[in-house]
């Protein structure tokens, strides 16, 4: 049965009345309008739908939204730059980088290599590459996210 | 379309044919004849059919082809600017559209800064020309004397016009003429330079880009049925039982075995599908032919054989022959197709927001499924996921056609499941090559060269024909191709497959089998199954003649752009250190024998278990003059990126029933940790015309990788993928 469902979304509060089983990626897409999540899958295999939680970077695809209630941290690929535009350093690298063909996949590396220095701020070539595992990208733009994810390192260690 | 110049020359062409002893050469020679316009003018002379000056004085372009990744956006957005020279941030770019866009057929065969560009390009120099001389009747002074700058024409007494003020409201009309001054290379600004695609940013920020991110008021979200087996028919599917257990459940369309499902919410769609999945029944269908190795079923179908090639005499002595096979691969888009239409049943007009490669013909064929006139349907391409050929993009919008018409008034966005792509989308057919050649030992020269060549059709697509479409064919009374459909069906499957190498005598035959999966283009078409078998065969026939793999091929080769890719990629090599369990292998093609030419030299170390993990792969490439020099390197590098993913480990695979490939756990494709270092070189040719790029690294790349395999293990795999198994097992 539907119920009211209040989401902690990029730092705001939205209340949806949806069936609590619903996974969290039709939420964000269908009520709260989101691009940056996106559907690949739904099978946790692509993570396309990638979003993080709290810290930890997650498929959305097939988390119930009422697992992600009370107060959890949600932020999509919108909630990255700052109010102003400046973009977060991780989506510039990628700018700079030119880390994309057609595109679909960047909100799940992006995603990924965001949570991952967070919590790896010096993150070596295998870390990056251990934080994007899950993320499928089909134009093969891989090597062009490792150097973005590299330059972020990089611009980390300058004092 | 309208009748061109081109068309004209070429049906002149073909009558000169019967005549001629030049043969099928003679069109070709005159479409590239100097007076004949470049690229798609040909067909669009019109000045104002690929550029418009806008009332601020941006300048918008108009492509009939599509942004597929590839960064045509940028390539014409580059080219206008160049000829112009305004700052590339006042060009806009409408990409293919109908009734609004030139119609450029598909977006396929690495075509697009070919056609598309070239002919904005010429469009732009002709504006240029036509605004100056605009320019000199108003300011009253001479077209030489002005210069133009940021879209501003300036006169020697100081006095200004913009473009639009020179146009008055009016755009340019006027036809492009040969010949035209184009902007001297030397002043150059953006092309042939690293430009950055400004869309790159839209995609971080998340803004609405894709087709898939459309939502219009009142839209519903859709899912098609779809059974297990191509054959299968519809036997029973109850409504009402599928309304109570999902009562989101909108609307049921059933007709025949076409069953589409609507709902007010994207998941209630979803889980209206997942239902059906469980409790529809259908019919069983045809068996598909598992339990026997598909590279020998594959030649025994019936086929049509045709001789490609015919010079010389064929050797009854080859020094060597092998047999090589490419199994069905998949486009595998990380997004499932998608598509928007809505149906104005006052009007009886049918809109469509499609990432189909072709809107002109896609929407003649819904007019043919539809039965409807043509200029009554509006078909707008709107950027989706990669697709890398042919994939469900038109199949998909056929589903939201149908929808639509049977909901009248509201938007319809059919969205395919992960399942529906995987096993839906139209493969990249399975081939077998059978290779013989004889060289003379004396000279190192090739002297004869067989290939022969199994293959399903490698293009599919619907053109104007809505048979091809896919719910087309579970419609109530199907439309189903009376073979697999394809108008030619040798269409891809020969490309490549008469080698670069100068060879007195040389056969080609293929034979065009319909085999049990369903195909289209994918990436490359034949040219990625021909290249991989030529260059491993190569290897193998420098091996046996105890020459040097690089030697043998200079030796055979007269072409001197291919001649300095390979030697440039030979200094690559040289510098590489090969240690114990590693390998050094390199390959050539120039795609199409007619596009960009790739040299690929790949390094493989292969692990205990076989893998030969995270490869080092080196490009070079000379696509002739660049445009865009980080697009250049970025659909190259991809494109060794991908051919590997689809040498080392892609294999499409099915049972008795149906295809076991659902999901990507079943299709494994590289992850991120698989990832090959890649690197390219470009041979920039300013003065050359651009070539085809995209797809031309495809086939070097496989058999690059399956000549270092050779070297790292002694183990020769003829039959791809390169699985570790394969170079385990004891000879
Ligand atoms: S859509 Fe969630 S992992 Fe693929
Ligand atoms: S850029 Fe297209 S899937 Fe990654």
């Amino acid at each position: 049965m539907e119920a009211d469902i209040t989401l902690l979304v990029n730092g705001r509060q939205h209340t949806v009345r949806v069936d609590p089983a619903t996974p969290l990626l039709y939420v964000l897409r269908d009520q709260l309008q989101l691009n940056g999540p996106k559907f690949g899958c739904g099978l946790m295999q692509c993570g396309a739908c990638m979003v993080m939680l709290d810290d930890v970077a997650w498929p959305s695809c097939q988390l119930p939204v009422h697992d992600v209630t009370g107060g959890i941290r949600i932020t999509t690929l919108e909630g990255l730059a700052k109010p102003d535009g400046t973009l977060h350093p991780v989506q510039q690298a990628f700018v700079d980088e030119q880390a994309a063909q057609c595109g679909f996949c960047l909100n799940g590396m992006v995603m990924s290599t965001v949570a991952t220095l967070q919590q790896y701020p010096q993150a070596d070539e295998e870390t990056i590459r251990n934080g994007m595992m899950r993320v499928l990208c089909r134009c093969c733009v891989q090597h062009r996210a490792i150097r973005a994810a590299q330059k972020v390192v990089a611009a980390n260690k300058k004092p | 379309m309208p009748t061109s110049r081109r068309h004209f020359l070429q049906t002149t062409g073909c009558l000169t044919i019967g005549f001629s002893l030049l043969g099928p050469t003679w069109a070709t020679a005159a479409t590239e004849a100097a007076d004949e316009l470049p690229g798609s003018l040909g067909d669009y002379p019109r000045i104002d059919s690929w550029l418009e000056v806008l009332a601020d004085g941006r300048v918008r372009v108009l492509t009939g082809k599509i942004e597929l990744g590839q960064g045509i956006r940028i390539a014409v957005a580059q080219m206008a600017a160049e000829e112009l020279n305004i700052p590339l941030n006042r060009v806009d770019v409408v990409l293919a559209e109908t009734d609004r866009t030139p119609n450029e057929g598909y977006t396929a065969g690495s075509g697009s800064i070919e056609n598309s560009a070239t002919a904005v390009r010429y469009a732009a120099a002709a504006a240029r020309q036509k605004l100056l001389a605009l320019a000199a009747t108003q300011l009253q002074t001479r077209a030489f004397q002005l210069k133009t700058q940021n879209g501003v024409v300036t006169a020697p007494n100081g006095q200004t016009r913009t473009f639009a003020q020179l146009l008055g409201g009016q755009q340019l009309t006027d036809e492009v003429r040969l010949p035209l001054a184009l902007k001297p290379k030397a002043e150059y600004q953006y092309v042939g330079k690293a430009v950055p695609r400004p869309e790159i940013e839209r995609m971080v920020r998340a803004q609405e880009y894709y087709v898939q991110d459309l939502r219009f008021p009142g839209m519903l979200h859709a899912r098609v049925l779809r059974p297990f087996n191509y054959d299968s028919k519809l036997v029973q599917f109850d409504e009402n039982e599928l309304k109570r257990a999902v009562p989101g459940l909108a609307k049921a369309v059933v007709n025949g075995s076409f069953v589409g499902l609507l709902a007010e919410r994207e998941y209630d769609a979803k889980l209206a599908q997942d239902w059906g999945k469980q409790h529809v029944r259908w019919t069983e269908g045809r068996a598909l032919p598992a339990g026997q190795p598909l590279k020998d079923y594959l030649r025994t179908l019936p086929n049509t054989p045709k001789r490609v090639q015919d010079k010389g005499t064929l050797t009854t002595a080859p020094t060597l022959r092998a047999s090589y096979y490419k199994p069905y691969l998949m486009h595998g888009s990380i997004g499932p197709s998608c598509a928007v239409a809505r149906y104005d049943a006052a009007q009886r007009r049918l809109e469509v927001w499609t990432h189909s490669q072709g809107v002109y013909p896609l929407r003649e064929a819904l007019a043919d499924l539809l039965k409807m006139p043509v200029d009554t349907i509006h078909v707008k391409g709107v950027p989706g996921s990669g697709c890398y050929g042919h994939n469900g993009a038109d199949d998909v919008a056929a589903d939201a056609a149908l929808l639509a018409v049977a909901t009248p008034g509201r938007h319809v966005r059919v969205q395919w499941a992960r399942e529906d792509e995987h096993c839906w989308e139209p493969y990249g057919s399975a081939m077998v090559l059978d290779l013989a050649a004889r060289l003379d030992p004396a000279t190192g020269r090739l002297t004869h060269w067989h290939q022969q060549v199994w293959t399903d059709t490698h293009s599919n697509r619907p053109g104007g024909n809505a048979d091809k479409l896919l719910p087309a064919q579970y419609l109530a009374q199907p439309r189903r191709p009376a073979d697999n459909g394809a108008t030619d069906p040798s269409a891809g499957g020969y490309r490549n497959a008469d080698p670069l190498y100068a060879i007195p005598n040389l056969r080609v035959d293929a034979y065009f089998f319909q085999g049990p999966l369903r195909v289209s283009a994918l990436r490359a078409l034949g040219a990625y199954g021909n290249v991989f078998a030529i260059e491993s065969f190569m290897d193998e026939l420098a091996e046996k003649a105890g020459l040097d793999a690089w030697d043998f091929r200079l030796r055979n080769l007269q072409d001197k752009r291919a001649i300095a890719v390979v030697e440039r990629a030979r200094a690559i090599a040289r510098q590489q250190q090969v240690g114990e369990n590693e390998g050094l292998g390199f390959a050539f093609a120039q795609y199409k024998n007619k596009a960009a030419y790739v040299a690929v030299v790949a390094k493989v170390s292969i692990h205990e278990e076989g893998t030969p993990y995270r490869p080092q792969l080196w490009a070079v490439i000379d696509a002739g003059e660049v445009i865009n020099l980080d697009g250049l390197k970025n659909q190259t590098e991809g494109g060794m990126i991908q051919s590997a993913s689809w040498a080392l480990m892609e294999e499409v695979k099915f049972d008795q029933h149906q295809v076991r490939s659902r999901h990507w756990e079943a299709y494994p494709i590289f992850h991120f940790d698989e990832i090959p270092y890649v690197d390219v070189t470009v041979i920039d040719r300013p003065t050359e015309p651009p070539l085809g790029a995209g797809e031309a690294a495809q086939g070097p790349t496989a058999a690059a990788l399956a000549n270092a395999v050779y070297r790292a293990t002694g183990k020769r795999v003829r039959e791809l993928p390169l699985r570790p198994e394969k170079l385990t097992r004891e000879a």
